[in-house]
């Protein structure tokens, strides 16, 4: 049974009930789409002309990147178009260059990779010092719009860290007196 | 040119890059009118996605004028206004003959999983995005696809990614007349999968979020019923309850990796990246469908692994359905969905940036602020 505000339509339809039900009569293209054949294996039902990759098919031209381009040991060969954004460099380079070395199956591949990530931001400082140009990390973290829009958490936030940096400082300054007094002791 | 640098994590700015230009002769070069910054982006920015390198340029959903175009292209020709799916498919491949466009074979040489996509991490092929003033659209006469004259651009820009992607999530729902669907995530692709599911037949339709701003939309745009999981002392039990014990017959998890909601998943997830992201949505999903129900994963997760219990979707005979969009494929139904009045993507469009605010677009969208459903930027605007 219907209490008052639930619209008749969706009593009909809906499987269960709520106060909050929405009547699909006031929806637009309600059901258009309704497909009774779509199954789990939709839309891969056209397996007729599965060539494998390796046979011959329509294959798209080869690109000649001029950048180095890493690629999965998954692959049988390279794919047709590459991306040619911010090539392998440095130290990072290096890691993702080894961490080509195994399939993406494995969690040394992806490890690798992240690590890599971490050691580029610091490539990414040295490199802006490099070309005498400091970056300015609150503008890049969207200073402006969390000073427009969340001045609280952005005072939070603040708090925190100088609240962690100074108990860091506190933490060290007690450690290298500790330690001098410890060489007082043993002089 | 002007482009998105992407510097760390939680750290964008805007920088002089050089020009994109043909690399292939399927290339365009394509200027830029509008992009969107996307959920997914997030995973980026957070710094979750595997080889996101230093200097790249995100944006996968951009629109923008045909500028030039390689010797092979035949389709499009400078001067076309077009929106580009974020997918980069050779139109060709075992698996684009099938229509699975999100699943090109010829695209991406960094991973076989996944094919390309525009600005997404040298895990989805290194390909410089349209978070730009310019950028290069491989296999241009695949993707691309002019606008019609009667389309509002900002219509245009959101079929390029949030719309296919939230369509496709109820389509692959399987949803029959009546069933009752759970939305997980009340980003914009969990409004359009609420607002889909309708297109398919679904009887009741249910959002989760935890941002009440979010949550009044959807239950006004899609229409649905909309729960603030904060507020609630257990979704799963919660589910249970209001489907007569049953569950629902389709969940669909429009989050991804960047969920919140379980402080153990959060903590591996998110933070310790002991998992590929926090599988919150997943697990709430898998254990509120009902017994031989569908769930349908949209969501982007890492490529590593996370902590579902599989064992329940043995033991409740649970079908899961997922998949990158297939845009191309699903573009020409969607178009019409648009004319029809069917869908109103642009409604969910709540800032306009120029190009030159990339930094505080992002943190606006990231921390939810000001209202923020879908940030659009503008290059020349
Ligand atoms: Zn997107
Ligand atoms: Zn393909």
């Amino acid at each position: 049974m219907a209490d008052d505000t639930t619209p008749r339509a969706a009593v009909a339809l809906a499987k269960t009930r709520s106060p909050h039900l929405v009547d699909p009569a006031t929806i637009p293209g309600w059901g258009v789409d309704a497909d009774r054949d779509n199954d789990p294996t939709y839309p891969m039902r056209d397996q007729s002309r599965d060539v494998g990759l390796t046979r011959d098919w329509d294959r798209p031209a080869g690109q000649m990147p001029d950048v180095e381009i890493l690629q999965s040991i998954e692959h049988v060969r390279r794919p047709a178009v590459v991306g040619t954004s911010s090539p392998p460099s440095g130290v990072s380079g290096m890691m993702r260059r080894a961490a080509f070395r195994w399939s993406e199956s494995n969690w040394l591949h992806w490890l690798l990779l992240l690590g890599a990530d971490r050691v580029n931001v610091v490539e990414g400082v040295v490199e802006d010092l490099a070309q005498a140009r400091i970056p300015n990390i609150p503008a890049e973290t969207g200073i402006r719009a969390q000073i427009a829009f969340n001045k609280r958490g952005l005072a939070k936030k603040t708090v925190v860290t100088a609240g962690i940096a100074a108990l860091a400082v506190g933490l060290i300054a007690t450690r290298r007196g500790r330690g001098e007094g410890a060489s007082d002791n043993v002089a | 040119m002007l482009a998105m640098d992407y510097r760390g994590p939680y750290r964008v700015r805007l920088s002089q890059k050089p020009m994109p230009r043909i690399e292939h002769p399927q290339d365009a070069v394509v200027r830029v009118t509008r992009s969107c910054i996307c959920g997914s982006d997030l995973h980026l920015y957070h710094g979750m996605v595997p080889d996101t390198r230093v200097g790249m340029t995100f944006g996968h959903e951009f629109c923008g004028i045909v500028e030039q175009v390689g010797s092979a292209v035949e389709t499009v020709k400078p001067g076309d206004h077009v929106l580009v799916p974020f997918n980069i498919a050779c139109g060709r491949c075992h698996f684009c003959q099938q229509g699975l466009f999100g699943n090109c074979h010829e695209s991406n040489a960094q991973a076989t999983a996944v094919g390309g996509i525009f600005g997404y991490s040298h895990t989805a092929g290194g390909y410089d995005g349209g978070q730009a003033e310019y950028v290069r659209v491989p296999y241009a006469d695949v993707g691309p696809m002019v606008i019609p004259d009667w389309m509002d651009p900002d219509d245009a820009v959101l079929l390029t990614d949030v719309v296919p992607t939230g369509y496709q999530a109820a389509e692959m729902a399987g949803i029959q007349p009546g069933d009752t669907v759970v939305v997980f995530g009340a980003g914009p692709v969990g409004i359009m999968a609420a607002r889909c599911a309708w297109l398919f037949g679904a009887g009741r339709v249910i959002v989760f979020d935890m941002h009440d701003y979010r949550l009044d939309f959807v239950r006004r745009y899609a229409p649905a019923e909309v729960y603030n999981f904060k507020e609630v002392d257990d979704v799963v039990v919660f589910m249970k309850k209001t489907t007569d014990g049953l569950g629902a017959d389709v969940c669909i998890d429009a989050v991804g990796g960047d969920a919140k909601g379980n402080f153990l998943q959060w903590l591996t997830g998110s933070k310790l990246k002991l998992q590929a992201g926090s599988a919150i949505p997943l697990h709430w999903a898998i254990n509120s469908v009902k017994k031989g129900g569908v769930v349908s994963v949209v969501g982007v997760y890492g490529p590593t692994g996370n902590m579902v219990p599989i064992g329940n979707v043995v033991n409740k005979g649970i079908t899961i359905r997922a998949n990158q969009a297939s845009v191309k494929r699903l573009l020409p139904r969607l178009i019409d969905h648009v004319r029809k009045g069917h869908i109103d993507p642009k409604a969910m469009i709540t800032h306009r940036l120029p190009l030159d605010a990339v930094a505080d677009a992002y943190r606006m969208f990231a921390d939810k602020l000001d209202g923020c459903i879908k940030p659009v930027l503008v290059p020349h605007g």
